[in-house]
């Protein structure tokens, strides 16, 4: 150890804390400056944790099932009842698409419609949250030679989750629909009218910018659309409801609150090139 | 162990010396090991705001208590581990918990001759101001106007956490984590 003198070593130590926050300022610039470097220190800690954390969470989702198991307990008799009644509509619903599906197969046919190809897609499991404070993300846990890239969109089994913003080599990370720095071009069902699903942070995204003369329903179902080409047309987004002060926003079909396993769908889509990923890894992905 | 004092104590061994660095090191691997642990799925809502108040938390006690064993460095790598895994704007959770220990370094003076109440009236105090400052600092890198609502949860997440925490680490204070242990 070297031999300071007392007061040399007592103004080192006073030094120390305004050293390290002009570091911290720098830290906070280079960041800004270098976006590129801050993502990657990220994705290598996410990278070295992901595999700690799926670890984890698989005790922990039946930790959590377990709790839901006996919340369920209290309810089981009413959810019997309401599950009869909605199998019934259900059923009926059943019928009509069944009928509809077989007029839509044979309309095609007759109009030589070209169908779309299938997209291939990988499963993934949900290790942890990804958002912080200001942001809605997930961190997903993937093998060591995955195959997914940026701007793949995942999918719940009910609808949209989000779009792949930042890739690790063993994790990803899915920003939600409702981050706020999440933009959605959607249709709404009914009236096709093209529209933007902007996120709040909040449960509930914002429609923005719909056609004029046309007012979101209630209840509508809204659905992506394929402006810009970043997502495939028709993927179920969520439902129209109104808010207390009169705006119209989006009830999410996915359960993005409870995530567990999301669906990375591989569409083909470069619409937004991620800057990274433009020049050096589009070759090699092209099919 | 401190040599000022005068005394009889047993001649420092290898090992005795490798015990009284670990304790000596302990807070500052205990802070980033609870961390990672609030970093872990669990699904608790509110789990980005409770990271940060246990962060908060543990620096600021420690700060008060041992600032010997929760040096500026320490702090800094303490807080770019929390921005990391948080993904916040890098530099954020760097520069408020730095502020956090710088204030809690000033004032520990009187605040260790002080009761319980006031060191967590001072908390409140820190807590409060810092979440103001993380809600600024990320609007200001973002470019934009972000909500208020977590910044105040955070604020007041952090000062019900607090008490239950220095429970805790007022123990390991004065077992594990004390020097002359050793």
């Amino acid at each position: 150890m070297i031999r300071l003198s007392v007061p040399l070593r007592q103004a080192l130590a006073k030094l120390t804390l305004p050293v390290f926050i002009v570091a911290s300022f720098a830290l906070m610039l280079l960041g800004k400056a270098d976006a590129l470097l801050a993502e990657r220190a990220r994705m290598a800690v996410a990278d070295a944790l992901s595999p700690i954390y799926a670890a984890l969470a698989e005790p922990l989702s039946g930790v959590h099932r377990g709790i839901d198991g006996l919340r369920n307990l209290a309810t089981v008799y009413d959810d019997n009842a309401r599950l009869r009644e909605e199998n019934e509509r259900l059923r009926r619903w059943q019928s009509v698409a069944l009928v509809l599906d077989a007029e839509n197969v044979s309309l095609k046919s007759q109009l030589r419609w070209i169908p779309d190809p299938a997209p291939s897609y990988v499963t993934a499991r949900v290790v942890a949250d990804a958002g912080g404070v200001y942001a809605r993300a997930v961190l997903l846990s993937l093998g060591p030679n995955h195959s997914v890239a940026k701007g793949q969109i995942a999918l719940d089994d009910r609808g949209l989750v989000g779009r792949v913003t930042e890739l690790g080599a063993r994790s990803a990370r899915v920003l939600l629909l409702t981050d706020m720095n999440s933009r959605v071009p959607v249709i709404l069902e009914n009236s096709r009218a093209r529209a933007i699903l902007a996120g709040t942070n909040g449960a509930r995204p914002r429609l923005m910018y719909w056609a004029e003369g046309v007012q979101p329903a209630e209840g509508e179902r809204v659905v992506t659309s394929a402006e810009a080409n970043t997502f495939p047309p028709g993927l179920p987004v969520g439902v129209v409801r109104y808010s207390a002060s009169n705006v119209p926003e989006v009830l999410p079909l996915a359960r993005l609150d409870r995530l567990e396993v999301v669906r990375l769908f591989d569409y083909g889509l470069r619409g937004v090139v991620p800057p990274e990923t433009s020049v050096a890894r589009l070759p090699e992905r092209r099919r | 162990m401190d040599d000022r004092l005068p005394g009889i104590r047993p001649r420092p061994s290898l090992w005795r010396r490798l015990d009284g660095t670990a304790r000596r090191s302990l807070p500052t691997a205990l802070t980033m090991l609870l961390l990672l642990v609030t970093a872990a799925p669990f699904r608790l809502p509110g789990q980005a705001e409770l990271q940060n108040a246990a962060a908060l938390s543990c620096v600021f006690f420690w700060s008060v208590w041992r600032p010997g064993s929760m040096p500026p460095p320490a702090v800094f790598l303490i807080g770019l581990l929390a921005d990391l895994l948080d993904f916040a704007p890098p530099g954020v959770g760097v520069i408020s918990l730095l502020v956090a220990h710088g204030v809690a370094v000033r004032w520990r003076r009187e605040l260790t001759r002080q009761g319980f109440l006031l060191v967590w009236l001072a908390f409140v105090a820190v807590a409060s101001g810092l979440a103001g400052l993380q809600w600024l600092l990320t609007s200001a890198l973002t470019f934009r106007l972000l909500p208020a609502g977590p910044a105040l949860f955070q604020a007041v997440l952090a000062a019900g956490l607090y008490p239950m925490l220095a429970v805790l680490l007022a123990r390991a204070h004065r077992t594990v984590a004390e020097p002359a242990n050793a």
